[in-house]
């Protein structure tokens, strides 16, 4: 059976980008496997686990809770384009540093998750903080590093009237 | 989506609907809120006119899923789904919401008490689409809103959302409704019965929870058994009696 295919245009990291797309492909296996964008993790494929949490128009999203063919017309930005922005660069090397990862598998979505918390530059408490990932799974390391990796972000980019570096 | 995924459904056609504007927005008109099928759970949740009009629904709210899901998770979505374990169809319930539904042949409204017919399964037809939900804006009630999921945002296990019309600490009226429990949204009305005119107080509340087994057939479940159900069904009735009468004696005169 040849599967039914959709054209859509939309911007990933800023870049234009069209493409033919099955229309059963949802966003991530689009990502992955036409863009080679390998960042976005997929884990349980039904919206629990948040390993494939992406930024689309603005605010974050399961991506595999969406079709590719729903993309059309919006801006999605995965784990590549906030590194390549350095807009999470202290974030990312705060998870270094504290140890807030180990295998890494959940860590893109956990970032792009935090990433939502810390660009609001208000105060978290550690229990805000808790609630706010509480939809990413990560099976090794107990949140607890990565709870202090995203609350010393917080408290330094407050510290620097809501700038980052 | 998770359904498709899961190959549990395999519709020939799939319609997105999600840029249809006129199924957007949430309203404040003629004595009811209007919420749009298509009102996102953060709209929801951060609407003045919910947190003003339906403080019950304000109260649910954080128990929504998870941020990345209320971003995209719509009020309509939760309600035609009819997940046993879903906050909002407890709501709409308790508020005796009606919901608006049409068809190339015409709409029609179906109240809560109707709509919800079992896991998943409701009045809506195959061919009809839910536009919208309209909730009458309670008067003088006192909403209590509590839920036990084994993790923040999970699933719930139980829950209630009730709405207790109190006059000088005495339950003149209300709805109680339970969730999560049994295989749609359900009323407590053995439960109600047992505290109507009485004062609210822990007798009050023993009084419904001995009721709740006439009202209650929990499912039984890999994560909860029917008999565990029943039990966490009681001990939510308990506290949010409790706290419905903390709440009434700090402030005698509730708007």
């Amino acid at each position: 059976m040849s599967e039914e295919r959709v054209p859509i245009k939309l911007t990933v990291n800023g870049e234009n980008v069209s493409r033919s797309v099955p229309v059963r492909q949802h966003l991530v296996d689009f990502l992955r496997t036409e863009l080679g964008l390998t960042g976005t993790h997929l884990g349980c494929e039904h919206g629990s686990c948040g390993a494939c949490s992406l930024r689309v128009d603005g605010v974050l999203v399961r991506g595999c809770l969406m079709l590719a063919v729903q993309a059309d017309g919006s801006e999605v930005v995965t784990i590549e384009g906030l590194d390549a922005t350095g807009e999470i660069a202290d974030l990312q090397a705060a998870f270094v540093q504290r140890n807030a990862l180990q295998c890494g598998f959940c860590t893109p979505g956990m970032l792009m998750t935090a990433a939502e918390l810390v660009r609001a530059d208000t105060h978290k408490t550690r229990a805000e903080i808790r609630t706010h990932l509480a939809g990413n799974f990560c099976r090794c390391t107990g949140y607890h590093a990565i709870v202090d990796a995203v609350a010393a972000i917080l408290d330094r980019r407050a510290n620097r009237g809501g700038k980052h570096v | 989506m998770p359904a498709l995924s899961m190959r549990l459904t395999q519709p020939r056609l799939l319609i997105d609907i999600n840029r249809v504007d006129a199924l957007k927005g949430i309203g404040l008109e003629a004595g009811h809120v209007r919420i749009g099928a298509l009102a996102r759970h953060v709209e929801v949740a951060s609407s003045p006119i919910v947190r003003q009009h339906l403080p019950l629904i304000a109260q649910a709210m954080p128990h929504v899923a998870h941020i990345a899901v209320r971003n995209r998770g719509t009020f309509g979505g939760s309600i035609a789904l009819a997940d046993p374990a879903a906050e909002l169809p407890a709501c709409a319930l308790a508020l005796d919401a009606r919901f608006v539904v049409a068809s190339s042949k015409g709409r029609r409204e179906i109240p809560a008490a109707d709509f919800f017919k079992g896991v998943q399964t409701t009045a809506r037809r195959s061919n009809e689409l839910l536009l919208e939900t309209l909730i009458p804006v309670p008067q003088n009630h006192m909403p209590v809103f509590l839920e036990l999921a084994r993790r923040h945002g999970d699933f719930a296990i139980a829950g209630l959302a009730f709405q207790l019309l109190l006059e000088d600490g005495i339950v003149a009226d209300g709805r109680l409704v339970y969730f999560g429990s049994e295989d749609r949204p359900t009323l407590g009305r053995r439960a109600l019965a047992a505290i109507r005119g009485q004062q609210l107080g822990p007798a009050a509340a023993e009084a419904a929870v001995a009721a709740l087994a006439g009202d209650l057939a929990p499912m039984d479940s890999a994560q909860a058994s029917a008999k565990l159900r029943l039990h966490l069904q009681g001990v939510l009735t308990r506290r949010a009696l409790a706290a419905a009468r903390a709440r009434a004696s700090e402030q005698p005169r509730i708007a």
